[in-house]
C-alpha cells in the first residue's frame, strides 16, 4: 500500500535507466507484488454474467485453477481477435521499436519498471503471437536459440502470469497512441488481452464485481431503485437547505423530453455527489424558467462501464440498457453527465453495438434551438456540450462570484480527449462560471493529458501503491500550477477522476480539491425564487460570507 | 544482450561474403539472374498476401485516436486534421503521416530530476523524427536513382532528381548526398538502439538486421561508385536483361556488385515478413485512417451479434415491490 510507502519513498525508486540483459528472461522472476495488483474476481460476480471458469483463485498463489486447455482457448480466442479486430493484427505486425512510446506512459513514469513502457507492455503479446501466428515465427521454433533470436516465446504459464500483471499496470488511456507513428494503440492491444483473460477467468474483482452489479441491478454500486431515489432525494434535502428551493427530480418518467444518465459514482462518492447536486439545480432551472423536462431511471442508473474493462460482448450487454430504457419511456434524446470511458463508449461503440437508435430523435436543445448534428445518429448528447450551449446563448443566469475562492485547472479525461476530442467545451463551462483559470503545462493537457493513474477499473484499494506511481505525472503538473499560480482546484469531467484525483491530491498535492464542472455550474446558476445562498453545495461558506472570526 | 546485434551483424557479414566469393566461383547466373527474380517474387507475393490479411480482417468499430479538438457546436474551432470528421480531413491527417511522420514529430523526452525539484521534466525531442525522415527520403531518392539502370532511356525526372541529388558538385564521379545522408542516418538509428538504454532493452535481432543490411547495400553501393568503380555498361546491360525478361550475364562485373545485389534481394525478400511491413500498415491503421464521425454516422460492425441482457422487465420483475414501495412508477403492478 502506499500508505506504507511516503511520496519521497516512491520518488527514490524511479529510475528511468532501463534494465540490461534480456526482458524475455525477466518473465520466471516477475512477482506479483502487493500494491501493485488487483485482487480476482469473485466466483459469484463471474457467474452473474455467465463468464467461464468461476471459482475463487489467488494471484499471488502458485495454482491459478485455470482450465486444463486453457493455452487452446487463448490461441482460439487470438486467433478470432485476428479475424474480428483489424486494429489488433496490425498492431501486432508493424510495431518497428522505435521507442517514441516508451516515455510517455504514466505508469512507466512513475514506476521506471521497462515493462511498463507502452511498447514492452505490448510486446509481452506480440512475442506469443509471433512465435504461434507467424510463419517466421513457426520456422523459428524448430532452430535451436532461434525463438530466443526472433523474440518470440511460447505461451507458459509465466509468460501468461506477467501478461496479466502488466496488462492490468495500463489504464488504457491512449496516450502512447497519439505518439506512435503508425498509431498503435496500446488500449486496444489491452482491451484484447483482458479479454483474452476472461475467456479462462482471470478477471479483477474490481472490474467483475461493478459488472455483475450494474447488469443485476443497474448500476457498479449494486445501489437498489429505492436506494437511489432515497440517495438523490437526500441531495434535495440539502439542496433545499442551501438554496431553498425543492429540486426533486423525475424518475422512469414516460413521456419526458430527456432521459439522463451519469455514473452512479456521482450519486455515492464525494465530491462526485456535489457534481450530481449541480445537475438537479440545473435541470430543476431548464424546468421552471424553460419547461424542460429531463427524468433519471433507476435501471438504466450507470452511465460508467465497466463492461469495456472486460470484453467487448459484456461493455455491449451492459450498454444495451441506455436505448432499451430511453425507448420504453418514448423521451426524444439522451443526455449523458460528467464520466470518460463512459463517452468513449457512448462516442464510439453504443450506435454500433446496439443502434440505430431510431426511435429517438435528432438531439434538439429546445432552449436554443440548437441542433446537435454531430450526435444526430447516437442521439445521445455531453452534458457539457448542452450546457455549454445553454451558456453561450444567454440562457442560463450565473453569478460568478459564487465560485471566487476556486482558483481553477482542469484536467483532461483520458477518454473524453483521445477517444472523442471533447476539450473546449468544458472549459468554455469553466470560464464562463469561474473567473480564474490557469491552465497545467501544454504536454500534459488536451490530447497530451494523463491519466489520472487508476482508470480502467484500476481504482480499487489494494493496488494503491501502482495508483499514486501512475498519479505521478498528473501530479507533478499540478503542483507546478498549484505553486505558480495558487491553484487551489482541479476540474474534471470523470466520475473515476473525482474519486482518484481526490486521492491523488491528498498523496501529492494536499491542498488542492477536485470539483466536477457541473458542481461548479450548480453553485454559479441562479435558480428562480431561491433565496440568498450563504453557502456552496459542499455547505461551506461561500465568498464573502464567511463567518468573522 | 550483445548477440541481439552480432548476430544480425554476424549474418549480413555472411551474406556478403556468400555473394562475393560464390559470384567469382562461377555462380553469376545465380546472384545475378536466379536470386533477384526469386526476390522480388517473394517480396510481392509477401507483400500483397500481408496487406490482403490485414485488409480481410474486419473494422468493428471506428476507434481514431482524436488528437485535437471534435466538431460540436458550431462556434467552437474544430481541429479538422487531428480530429478529422470528413473523408478530406482524414486524408490530410494520413498525408501528414505518411509523408512528414507528424505524429513522430510531437515526441517529447521525459527525464526524472532527482536533485533540484524531484519532478518529471519534459523536453521536445526532435532527433528520432529528424534521423527517420532523413532515412526514409534518402532511401526513396537512392531507389528513385537506380532506376536509370533498369530504364532505356533513363527518364527526364530520373535525371533531373539525379542532378539535385548531385548539386553539391563534390568529386568525380559526382558525390550524391543520398547516399551519404542514407549511411549516416542508418548509423544514427543503429547509435540510438545500441546506447539508449531504453530503446536497446526494448530491441530485438529483428530490429538490427535490416539496419547493417542496409548499411551493407549503402557500403558496397558507395564503394562501388567512388572507390572501387564497377563495369557500370556490364551492369546496366545486366539489369536491363533482368527487366526485360532476357537475362544476360556480362563478364567482368565484379563480386562487389553480385554482393551488392545479393543484399538487396536479401531485403526485398525479408521485408513482407518483418516489421519493415510498417510501409504497408501505416496505410492501414484504424487509429488514424477513420473519421471521429461516430455520433453523427452509424459505423456498421460485420459481425455485430445478439447478446443475452438484462431486461427492464426482470429488472421490475427483480425489485418490483421495493420500487412500488418507494414510490417509483412500475409498468405492471403485481
Amino acid at each position: 500500500m502506499a500508505d506504507e510507502l511516503t511520496p519521497d519513498e516512491l520518488l527514490d525508486k524511479i529510475d528511468y535507466g532501463a534494465d540490461s540483459g534480456n526482458w524475455m528472461d525477466t518473465t520466471k522472476s516477475v512477482q506479483i507484488r502487493p500494491g501493485m495488483y488487483c485482487y480476482a474476481a469473485k466466483a459469484e460476480s463471474v457467474e452473474t454474467l455467465g463468464l467461464p471458469n468461476a471459482r475463487p483463485w489467488n494471484p499471488v498463489e502458485e495454482d491459478w485453477k485455470l482450465p486444463d486447455d486453457w493455452q487452446q482457448i487463448l490461441h482460439e480466442g487470438i486467433k478470432v481477435r485476428l479475424e474480428r479486430f483489424r486494429t489488433f493484427k496490425i498492431f501486432m505486425d508493424v510495431c518497428v521499436r522505435c521507442g517514441a512510446c516508451a516515455d510517455k506512459c504514466h505508469f512507466f513514469l512513475g514506476t521506471g519498471d521497462p515493462k511498463n513502457m507502452p511498447v514492452l507492455r505490448a510486446e509481452l503479446l506480440r512475442s506469443v503471437y509471433r512465435n504461434d501466428f507467424t510463419t517466421a515465427g513457426k520456422i523459428l521454433q524448430n532452430i535451436p536459440g532461434g525463438q530466443r533470436l526472433g523474440g518470440n516465446r511460447p505461451l507458459t504459464i509465466d509468460v501468461l502470469k506477467e501478461m496479466w500483471y502488466y496488462f492490468f499496470q495500463c489504464t488504457e488511456c491512449r496516450r502512447c497512441s497519439v505518439f506512435c507513428p503508425y498509431g498503435i494503440d496500446t488500449a486496444e492491444i489491452t482491451i484484447m488481452a483482458r479479454e483474452l483473460f476472461n475467456l479462462i477467468g482471470l478477471n479483477i474483482d474490481w472490474i467483475a464485481t461493478p459488472v455483475s452489479n450494474c447488469y443485476q441491478t443497474g448500476n457498479h454500486l449494486g445501489i437498489q431503485p429505492h436506494a437511489f431515489k432515497d440517495m438523490l432525494e437526500f441531495f434535495v434535502e440539502d439542496l433545499e437547505d442551501i438554496t431553498g428551493v425543492d429540486c426533486t427530480p423525475n424518475f422512469q418518467k414516460k413521456g419526458a423530453d430527456i432521459l439522463f444518465i451519469t455514473p452512479s459514482g456521482d450519486v455515492f462518492a464525494d465530491p462526485g455527489t456535489y457534481t450530481c447536486q449541480g445537475y438537479l439545480i440545473l435541470f430543476k432551472y431548464l424546468k421552471d424558467k424553460y419547461g424542460l423536462d429531463v427524468t433519471w431511471s433507476t435501471y438504466a442508473s450507470e452511465g460508467g462501464n465497466f463492461g469495456f474493462f472486460t470484453s467487448h460482448e459484456t461493455m455491449k450487454r451492459l450498454n444495451a440498457k441506455m436505448y432499451a430504457e430511453a425507448k420504453r419511456l418514448g423521451v426524444k434524446w439522451i443526455l449523458g453527465g460528467e464520466c470518460g470511458h463512459m463517452w468513449r463508449v457512448i462516442h464510439q461503440y453504443m450506435d454500433t453495438m446496439n443502434g440505430p437508435a431510431d426511435f429517438l430523435e435528432v438531439p434538439v436543445n429546445p432552449i436554443t434551438g440548437t441542433r446537435f448534428d454531430n450526435a444526430a445518429s447516437t442521439k445521445m448528447v455531453h452534458i457539457t456540450e448542452f450546457t455549454a450551449d445553454l451558456i453561450k446563448h444567454g440562457k442560463l443566469e450565473l453569478d460568478k462570484g459564487r465560485n471566487a475562492n476556486r482558483i481553477m485547472t482542469f484536467h483532461d479525461s483520458c477518454n473524453p480527449a483521445r477517444g472523442m476530442g471533447l476539450l473546449d467545451e468544458p472549459r468554455y463551462v469553466i470560464k464562463s462560471v469561474c473567473d480564474n483559470f490557469y491552465e497545467m503545462p501544454p504536454n500534459t493537457i488536451r490530447e497530451n493529458t494523463f491519466c489520472c493513474g487508476s482508470g480502467s477499473g484500476l481504482n480499487a484499494g489494494e493496488n494503491m501503491e501502482l495508483r499514486m506511481a501512475g498519479a505521478l505525472p498528473r501530479a507533478t503538473a499540478l503542483k507546478h500550477v498549484h505553486e505558480k499560480y495558487g491553484v487551489n482546484t482541479l476540474g474534471t469531467i470523470c466520475a473515476i477522476d473525482r474519486a482518484a484525483l481526490t486521492t491523488l491530491c491528498e498523496y501529492w498535492v494536499p491542498d488542492v480539491e477536485v470539483a466536477g464542472v457541473h458542481e461548479l455550474v450548480g453553485n454559479a446558476l441562479i435558480l428562480p425564487g431561491e433565496k440568498e445562498r450563504t453557502e456552496d453545495l459542499r455547505m461551506e461558506p461561500l465568498p464573502g460570507c464567511e463567518e468573522e472570526e | 544482450m550483445t548477440q541481439k546485434y552480432l548476430i544480425p551483424l554476424a549474418a549480413v557479414f555472411l551474406l556478403f561474403l556468400v555473394a562475393y566469393t560464390g559470384a567469382g566461383a562461377g555462380l553469376g547466373w545465380f546472384f545475378g539472374i536466379v536470386v533477384p527474380y526469386l526476390a522480388i517474387i517473394a517480396f510481392l507475393v509477401g507483400f500483397v498476401i500481408k496487406v490482403m490479411g490485414w485488409a480481410a480482417s474486419a473494422v468493428p468499430f471506428k476507434i481514431p485516436t482524436t488528437c485535437g479538438q471534435q466538431k460540436s457546436l458550431p462556434w467552437i474551432k474544430q481541429n479538422r486534421i487531428d480530429n478529422p470528421d470528413t473523408t478530406l480531413g482524414v486524408f490530410l491527417r494520413m498525408l501528414l503521416e505518411i509523408f512528414t511522420f507528424r505524429s513522430l514529430f510531437r515526441n517529447t523526452k521525459a527525464a526524472f530530476n532527482r536533485n533540484a525539484s524531484k519532478r518529471i521534466i519534459y523536453s521536445w525531442e526532435i532527433f528520432l523524427w529528424v534521423g527517420a525522415l532523413a532515412f526514409h527520403y534518402a532511401f526513396l531518392v537512392v531507389l528513385l536513382r537506380h532506376f536509370r539502370f533498369f530504364t532505356a532511356p533513363v527518364p527526364q525526372v530520373i535525371q533531373f532528381l539525379e542532378a539535385l541529388d548531385g548539386i553539391v558538385q563534390v568529386g568525380l564521379p559526382g558525390l550524391f548526398l543520398s547516399g551519404v545522408i542514407l549511411a549516416a542516418a542508418t548509423l544514427f538509428l543503429l547509435a540510438r538502439r545500441m546506447y539508449d538504454a531504453k530503446v536497446r532493452y526494448i530491441s530485438q535481432a529483428s530490429d538490427y538486421f535490416p539496419l547493417f543490411l542496409i548499411l551493407g547495400i549503402a557500403a558496397t553501393g558507395i564503394s562501388m561508385r567512388y572507390f572501387t568503380k564497377v563495369d557500370v555498361t556490364g551492369i546496366k546491360e545486366m539489369t536491363m536483361g533482368l527487366v526485360t525478361f532476357s537475362p544476360v550475364i556480362p563478364d567482368g562485373i565484379g563480386g562487389l556488385f553480385y554482393a551488392h545485389l545479393f543484399l538487396v534481394s536479401i531485403l526485398f525478400a525479408y521485408f513482407p515478413a518483418s516489421k519493415l511491413m510498417h510501409l504497408g500498415g501505416v496505410f492501414l491503421s484504424p487509429t488514424r485512417n477513420t473519421a471521429n464521425d461516430t455520433r453523427a454516422k452509424r459505423h456498421v460492425n460485420p459481425w455485430n451479434y445478439d447478446v443475452p441482457i438484462h431486461t427492464y422487465q426482470d429488472y421490475e420483475d427483480h425489485f418490483r415491490d421495493k420500487m412500488i414501495e418507494a414510490g417509483l412508477p412500475v409498468d405492471k403492478k403485481e
